[in-house]
């Protein structure tokens, strides 16, 4: 029902979701990945949004589940474009997307699968011509063809970007959190796929890929002339019980002592 | 004080002669301490008494301390060995090529992350020392950053003006190309960090029309590749390694080198002979958003109250998480006990937090509790109990009763923004 409320009302903003298939942390089965979710919910919360889906690439029946999984979400239809495994999938993305003419085009920030360096939004922008922001954590008002967000930074804060429209945004993992997939609706979306031309992406098959492997700890080098301060930061401890202890003082001053510490940091506002 | 030995033949007299009346003071003097075993002769070699070295112990017996925290102790200040700066200075005159980098200067200054990266970059212009290369940082904006040097930069690119405070990657990166164009660096390297370098690096590769490398966490000399390097990055978020040739354009992880400790360089400013072009911005900077703390996620939180079993006013908690401006989180036990919602408990099951600084209240500290905060930088603990295992970890700890110390901490910051507020009205 949502759905059909939302699709009817074409007169307002167009937005175009990319969407792929991402990979469960845990147990690697595919899956939609949870960024590109979380782009689709927030499309879906835009008012008067027309939203569509486009998801480029393989198809496998993997693939075919997990991107029924945003269908579950909602939505009647995903745009597929075929494509070969290890082709790039750009330049079909640039012409689909200025077929589609979407105003504002939502992805997540990094693919969960394959290279996953989280270019695809800046060189779709370059070749479209569009302004990109990245790490979208809410789209506040979209007004005149100009779209006021909130970017996510580190820490929690939030810095407000004014972006003229068409732009491309990607979503980042503090954006709200994406709708449960329903089973029924995930049954009966449509995957409707289209075939485009693959262009290979032959650098990508000279790369060497195989399971990451942990990083090496970085060693603590002591560069001291001495034998003695080389021993003795070999020999030491782990700094433990160096911090300093208030026993036996009023509540004022441990107070004091604690507000010192937070004004020394800059947490307090 | 200068290291020029000056010598008093009437001195060393005196410390030969031990029949002087003068002699033991002239000794102490020259030997700068009470019973100085060693002391530069009239020949100018030095002597040593056997007899003074040590010192009688509280049992009576004669100990010697060899390691030389006795020594060192009893040498207030005079010809102590200073830590000398052993550094190698190292100006490239005419460098063959260049290496340039991109700091986040996140607060104004070098980060780590930032400093293992100059690492990197020079580890490029260093691999062949026939043919040595510099290394380009470019920096946007004022800054406080006073050891570029140290940091291993050759050639300082300060980009500087109002159009470059604030967020406007358009116009950085107009800035970028323009270097690009004039000093055509033969390596671009970025941080690929959240805190703008990862974004910029993306933003410059493709305006670059380079293929970048992202994340990379290991580079390696290859000959068979084009560029003679070898990279390793994550990949697939994090789950596989891609080893490919290193292109152009290189954003890396943290950690990807060893930071520059065993040379200095000139960090010689260097200009644009061109203006900076005008860029009409699409994207418009409005400012940081001020963030209601209890709606940031724990995980990210950079100030955390958090509360225990040793909470016994929940009202005078919570009023003090909002007088601070901290997010609140809790033990499991405030949790269990239905004080604290689940999605607010640190620890092994609950969040792993990385706060800057974090306040526990009344928490004993369960080691899966130590777990969760293992990443926070400065811990303040408030506890009845002197011996449990959170002051341990903590840097600072008051031994009280919880609320009470909360509610002296409240009406300390009241008095402090009281205190501020005055002095606003009066400017």
């Amino acid at each position: 029902m949502q759905h059909d409320a939302k699709s009817s009302s074409h007169a307002g903003l167009n937005v175009a979701v990319l969407v792929t298939v991402g990979r469960h942390p845990v147990t690697a089965r595919a899956r939609r990945a949870d960024q590109d979710a979380r782009a689709v919910e927030m499309a879906l919360s835009l008012n008067d949004a027309a939203v569509r889906l486009v998801h480029a690439g393989g198809n496998g029946d993997d693939n075919e589940e997990a991107l029924r999984g945003y269908l579950g979400m909602g939505i009647g239809e995903i745009n597929l474009i075929k494509q070969a495994s290890s082709a790039d999938v750009v330049p079909a993305l640039v012409t689909s997307l200025r077929d589609m003419a979407p105003q504002l085009v939502l992805t997540g920030t990094r693919a969960e699968t394959g290279e996953g360096s989280g270019l695809v939004p800046y060189l779709l922008a370059e070749a479209l011509g569009w302004p990109v922001i990245s790490g979208l954590a809410q789209v506040e008002s979209i007004e005149q063809g100009v779209a006021t967000v909130l970017q996510a930074l580190p820490r929690g804060k939030r810095r407000r970007l004014r972006v003229r429209l068409p732009a491309i945004a990607t979503v980042d993992s503090s954006a709200p959190a994406a709708r449960q997939s329903a089973f029924g609706p995930a049954r009966r979306g449509e995957l409707a796929a289209r075939a485009c031309a693959s262009v290979p992406d032959e650098l990508q098959e000279q790369w060497h890929v195989q399971p990451a492997r942990k990083r090496p700890k970085r060693l603590k080098i002591v560069k001291s002339a001495s034998a003695r301060d080389r021993f003795k930061a070999a020999a030491a401890k782990a700094d433990s019980g160096s911090g300093q202890l208030l026993s036996d003082v009023s509540p004022e001053q441990g107070a004091e002592a604690i507000f010192n510490l937070l004004k020394e940091e800059g947490v307090l506002r | 004080m200068s290291d020029i030995i000056r010598r008093d033949p009437r001195k060393e007299w005196i410390a030969r002669n031990r029949l002087h009346p003068e002699h033991l003071e002239v000794l102490a003097e020259l030997g700068g301490g009470a019973s100085p075993s060693e002391w530069t002769g009239p020949s100018g070699l030095t002597r040593r008494n056997p007899h003074a070295v040590g010192f009688i112990g509280p049992n009576g017996i004669k100990r010697i301390d060899r390691s030389g925290a006795q020594q060192a102790a009893n040498q207030p200040g005079s010809r102590q060995a200073q830590p000398k700066d052993t550094r190698r200075r190292v100006e490239i005159e005419a460098p063959a090529f260049m290496v340039a980098v991109v700091p986040d200067l996140s607060g104004g200054r070098l980060s780590s992350h930032d400093r293992d990266l100059l690492g990197l970059a020079r580890q490029l212009a260093d691999a062949d020392p026939e043919r040595p290369g510099a290394v380009l940082a470019i920096v946007f904006g004022t800054h406080k950053e006073t050891t570029f040097g140290e940091a291993g930069v050759d050639r300082l690119l300060e980009v500087q003006g109002d159009a470059f405070s604030g967020y406007l990657p358009e116009t950085r990166i107009a800035a970028l190309q323009s270097v690009e164009r004039e000093m055509a660096p033969h390596y671009w390297l970025l941080p690929d960090s959240s805190l703008g370098g990862g974004e910029l690096g993306r933003r410059l590769a493709v305006r670059l029309g380079e293929r970048p490398a992202t994340q990379v966490w290991q580079v390696e000399a290859d000959a068979d590749t084009d560029t003679g390097w070898r990279c390793t990055a994550r990949g697939a978020a994090g789950t596989t390694d891609i080893a490919r040739a290193m292109p152009r354009v290189v954003l890396a992880l943290a950690e990807c080198a060893e930071p520059v400790s065993e040379t200095r360089h000139a960090a010689q400013p260097v200009e644009l002979a061109q203006a900076l072009p005008e860029v009409l911005g699409r994207i418009e900077d409005m400012g940081e958003v001020a963030v209601d703390p209890a709606s940031v996620s724990l995980a990210e939180a950079e100030f955390i109250l958090s509360a225990g079993n040793g909470v016994k006013d929940w009202d005078g908690y919570h009023h003090a998480a909002q007088v601070l401006g901290a997010t609140k989180g809790a033990s499991r036990v405030a949790v269990d006990d239905g004080f604290m919602p689940r999605d607010r408990q640190v620890g092994a099951t609950g969040t792993w937090v990385s706060a800057r600084v974090y306040v526990a209240v009344g928490i004993s500290g369960a080691i899966q509790h130590l777990q969760g905060i293992q990443s926070c930088e400065k811990v303040v603990a408030i506890n009845l109990d002197e011996g449990c295992d959170m002051i341990k970890r903590a840097d600072l700890s008051v031994i009280g009763d919880a609320s009470e110390i909360l509610a002296a901490l409240v009406a300390r910051i009241e008095r402090y923004r009281e205190e501020q507020q005055e002095n606003r009205d009066a400017a």
